[in-house]
């Protein structure tokens, strides 16, 4: 069956759970996906057809209604960025934003996307013009392993355009989801740092 | 790229960096292989009816023992792992795999899988092994000197027991292994491995073919900490398994649960020692007996508990010494390798040891440390002298002075004296670690090195990037000894192909072996180089230098492409292999005698604690390092390993707690059950500094290994804990049981608040006349 791209409201158990996960994720509101009106409806499993804003792109993708947003991500899209580390939204490793807002996208359904924007850590630039956040995580030599490092940017870049100049305090509530266990998150306060500074510009 | 950062950074930061999970995923033709595991820690598994989950949508095949055609058990030292085991010997051990279309279809196939059992009893601790004579190895022993007649005459004995506990890897990338067919016939194994060769001979014999028909690659790891030395080797066998049942490309990748479940950990230890010392806290004799869990295999097991009875000494001097070790068989996971490798184990025991004699004689553990170090011409007990023995004493007194430990010790007693229910504790400790594999055949390293006619160059080596920055570290090397500049050179990724019947890349000697194999490689090439370019330059050879890609000498200057293709044009070999084997160590097992190091890695850490006297909970206020890396090869990578092994080191003694329930299932299986150190647990002040004038011969450009000795210095933050919880009390000893989590750490404050005042007073003697 098909679904429209805008997600789907009404009284059901689904979105009652679409909606207070919504909620956990964000902190100061979604005003973009309240504004359309949208009518009730109800679906169950089997495979849907959607699309996903993704970077700013939007791409048309099948997925079953227990599809999570990483696994459309990773295996639809080739998008690989985002990590499955934990599967339960305790280690931050596949962190992307929706709206603007960090969420871990292990636990929040690809059918729950629909209508809202997701940046992944794939748009922060290639080769000749990388993000200066990327440019700061490369100079501070902010990673080791690396497998934490998509999560720990997209974290880290929220924490960013939220706060400007963040804290050491701040950083360490942003980031307090995201574990790395190569141990280097001295290095990545600094590569927030230095780009709140300007660095990487 | 930072001067002396990771290469190929820039990749991970923006995802380019592919994993082998990334690959797989890109090929819609792949399989994924979901595992049926065992719900009991040791039974016989009487049938297995996988009819209902094979008429699943998507379902391709349920792999059991009547597919292998080759090797049905499979393992590192012993072949003792069957593949699909009759005997189920731990809970969660894979029985069978099923292949689907789909992860979740695999996943929903493998629950509807019938297995029956019929249940037998478990062991399931070392005590029970112990009890049940159950052990996997004879024991191991090494003996200096007469400690049963120095225990006999010392003035001061004490005896006591420790449990160490074991420790998750968690590799934030869990094992995966994606196997396919090549255009002859071969198999392409991608393995998230340590150990690519190992890895390769494992599929070669489980497929019965040639090793010629297996060619493994190892992309990168996002992580592996020793838990991909031998253990991945089972996930590449399931996966070459199922390409040559089913010819489709088959990917096995767990999920947290899956890997915690089926993959080994730190061993746990069990220890109990007996030691002489006199008044002045000097260590006369030493008698311990360590007891690991190796779980339900041999695995890496016996050399593991050889590093921990070559470490039971770490920097002290023990004139009368005997360790004796035996691995116990438990029907647990295979417990494996992990950074230190049964060195920190034993270490945290003899740190136990010096602390509890110090606080006995009421004197302070650092004095007592000190007083016991090794000095120029010591000989540890295995007999090799301890060269740069004078470096630890150095250490010590730099990073007391710089750490500022003798005000901050006054500024803490007082601050602990205003504060009835909150406790800060101060320690520091020290580390020897040696370096070279014990099993002295695995010293060796070999480098294949292309130049092509442009000047670009292809390093290969046969050392497994897993987040460590050998491929970083390597590449300088490769540049500083051709002369070419960084974007010159292309690091390969490690294949059985290029580089054959290699090591893993463990035993922190990646650098070490496989540095000094590509710099002698590089070495060769620019030796046929320099006579063009002398003979292009119209100078002597010995004129001629070759730095950042150009090649100068007689007042001109030529770039380095243009030397190459006249090397070309001369018919000289534009590729070189290299070859390095580490000189001069060697080990005799039965007389427990040898020189099996290369050198030792020197460093010491001040940690100082709070911990709160209702709760039990600590934190970790600050941190002060001076590690020697000798000349580091790359500054940036080095104090990376030194913080992250010391974060992870702090993670196994303060925060992490492997559990198992009493049915032998894992408890803690997950982030949400198993506590990781988070940027929570970040002291707030972290000062690591690297030693100077640390040069070291026996290496490659004067560099150490670096990848696990830092571990070893977060004993310091176990040792300031203790030294909090004293503070609770009235003096003397403190047991702490390992790992000190809150829970533990209070139970340690309520013994102290409990201990009779006479400890107190005998405390305040400073020199008690019998301590049993």
């Amino acid at each position: 069956m098909t679904v429209p791209t805008d997600p789907p409201r009404g009284v059901s158990r689904r979105s009652f759970l679409k909606g207070s996960a919504i909620a956990g994720i964000a902190t100061t509101g979604l005003t973009a996906a309240a504004a359309a009106p949208r009518e009730a409806q109800s679906f169950g499993p089997g495979e849907h057809e959607i699309s996903l804003s993704v970077n700013g792109t939007a791409r048309k993708l099948t997925v079953e209604t227990r599809t999570t947003l990483l696994d459309a991500l990773r295996n639809r899209l080739d998008l690989t960025g985002a990590k499955q580390i934990c599967d339960r939204g305790s280690c931050g490793g596949c962190t992307v934003l929706l709206d603007g807002q960090p969420v871990n996208s292990c636990l929040l359904l690809a059918l729950d996307a629909v209508g809202h924007a997701v940046t992944t850590v794939e748009s922060l630039g290639t080769g000749d013009t990388p993000h200066p956040l990327v440019q700061s995580f490369v100079a501070c030599d902010a990673l080791q392993c690396g497998y934490c490092t998509p999560g720990m940017v997209m974290s880290s870049l929220a924490c960013l355009q939220q706060r400007g100049q963040p804290t050491r305090e701040q950083m360490r509530r942003d980031l307090s989801g995201n574990l790395c266990r190569c141990g280097t998150y001295g290095r990545i306060f600094a590569a927030i740092e230095r780009t709140a500074q300007g660095g990487g510009k | 790229m930072s001067a002396s950062g990771h290469e190929r950074a820039s990749r991970h930061v923006t995802g380019d960096a592919l994993y082998v999970h990334d690959l797989a995923v890109r090929d819609p033709a792949t399989l994924h292989a979901w595992p049926v595991q065992s719900v009991h820690a040791h039974a016989r598994v009487t049938a297995i009816d996988g009819g209902d989950a094979l008429r699943m949508p998507g379902v391709r095949a349920l792999l059991t023992a009547r597919d292998v055609p080759g090797a049905k058990t499979i393992g590192p030292v012993r072949h003792d792992e069957p593949l699909f085991p009759d005997e189920v010997c731990y809970h969660g051990q894979p029985v069978a795999w099923v292949l689907a279309d789909g992860e979740s279809q695999a996943r929903a196939a493998a629950a509807r899988v019938r297995v029956a059992y019929e249940v037998l009893p478990a062991v399931l601790s070392i005590q029970a092994a112990i009890a049940a004579d159950s052990f996997l190895t004879e024991p191991q022993a090494i003996v200096a000197g007469d400690p049963d007649a120095a225990l006999g005459a010392a003035s001061h004995r004490l005896a006591g027991e420790l449990h160490v506990g074991g420790q998750e890897h968690f590799y934030l990338e869990m094992q995966c292994a994606w196997v396919h067919r090549d255009a002859t016939g071969g198999f392409v194994v991608h393995s998230s491995t340590q150990h690519p060769a190992e890895t390769q001979a494992t599929v070669a014999h489980v497929l019965d073919v040639p090793a010629h028909r297996v060619v493994c690659e190892s992309l990168r790891m996002g992580g592996a900490f020793g838990g991909k030395e031998s253990q991945a080797n089972l996930f590449a066998a399931i996966a070459a398994l199922g390409c040559h049942v089913t010819g489709r490309p088959v990917v096995v990748r767990l999920d947290r649960r899956r890997d915690m479940t089926i993959t080994g950990k730190r061993h746990p230890f069990f220890a109990r020692y007996e030691v002489g010392f006199d008044g002045d806290g000097r260590l006369q004799a030493l008698v311990v007996e360590l007891c690991s869990d190796g779980g339900y295999s041999l695995d890496l097991s016996n050399a593991i508990l050889g590093r921990a009875l070559f470490h039971i000494d770490n920097c002290y001097r023990v004139p009368h010494l005997r360790v004796r070790g035996r691995v116990a068989r438990t029907h647990l996971p295979s417990n494996t390798a992990m950074r230190g490798f049964g060195g920190p184990q034993a270490m945290v025991v003899v740190e136990e040891v010096v602390d509890r004699v110090a606080r006995t004689l009421g004197l302070p553990p650092e004095v007592v440390r000190q007083r016991n170090f090794y000095r120029p011409g010591d000989r540890t007990h295995y007999g090799q002298q301890v060269r740069d023995a004078e470096r630890i004493d150095r250490i010590w007194r730099e990073l007391l002075a710089t750490s500022d430990y003798a005000s901050r010790r006054a500024a803490i007693d007082a601050w602990n004296t205003a504060h009835p229910h909150a406790k800060r504790g101060l320690a520091i400790t020290p580390v020897k670690f040696g370096i070279s594999f014990t099993t002295t055949a695995l010293n060796q390293a070999g480098a294949l090195v292309l130049v092509y006619r442009d000047g670009s160059v292809q390093v290969n080596h046969g050392g497994t990037e897993m987040g460590q920055g050998l491929h970083s570290k390597v590449l300088a090397i490769a540049v500083r000894t051709l002369g070419v500049a960084p974007q010159q050179v292309r690091m390969m990724p490690t294949r059985t192909d290029k580089v054959p019947n290699t090591s893993a890349t463990a035993a922190s000697s990646g650098s070490d072996l496989n540095g000094e194999a590509v710099r002698r490689a590089c070495d060769e090439l620019r030796g046929r180089l320099l006579p063009v370019a002398a003979a292009m330059l119209g100078c002597a050879d010995d004129e001629v230098g070759i730095t950042d890609g150009v090649v100068r000498g007689g007042g001109r200057e030529l770039p380095f492409a243009e030397v190459v293709e006249r090397a070309y044009q001369q018919r000289s070999p534009l590729f070189a292999t290299g070859y390095y084997a580490t000189p001069g160590i060697h080990f005799d097992a039965a007389a427990g005698r040898g020189e099996p190091f290369r050198y030792f890695a020197w460093g010491a850490a001040v940690a100082e604690v709070e911990v709160d006297g209702f709760t039990g909970a600590h934190r970790l206020r600050a941190v002060d390092i001076l590690h020697d890396v000798g000349d580091s090869l790359a500054p940036a990578i080095d104090r990376g390993q030194i913080e992250g092994g010391f974060l992870q080191g702090m993670g196994w003694l303060t925060c992490e707690q492997v559990v198992f329930g009493a049915d032998g299932a894992l408890r803690s299986r997950g982030a949400s059950t198993y506590k990781l150190p988070g940027v929570g647990e970040c002291p707030p002040r972290f000062v690591v500094n690297m030693l100077s004038r640390a040069t070291e011969p026996g290496a490659v450009f004067g560099s150490k290994a670096v990848g696990e000795p830092p571990l070893m210095l977060a004993i310091a933050v176990r040792e300031a804990l203790r030294d909090a919880v004293a503070a609770f009390g009235g003096g003397g000893p403190v047991a702490l049981a390992c790992p000190s989590v809150p829970e533990t750490v209070f139970w340690a404050i309520q013994a102290v608040r409990r201990a009779p005042a006479a400890t107190a007073a005998a405390a305040d003697d400073q020199r008690p006349r019998s301590c049993r």
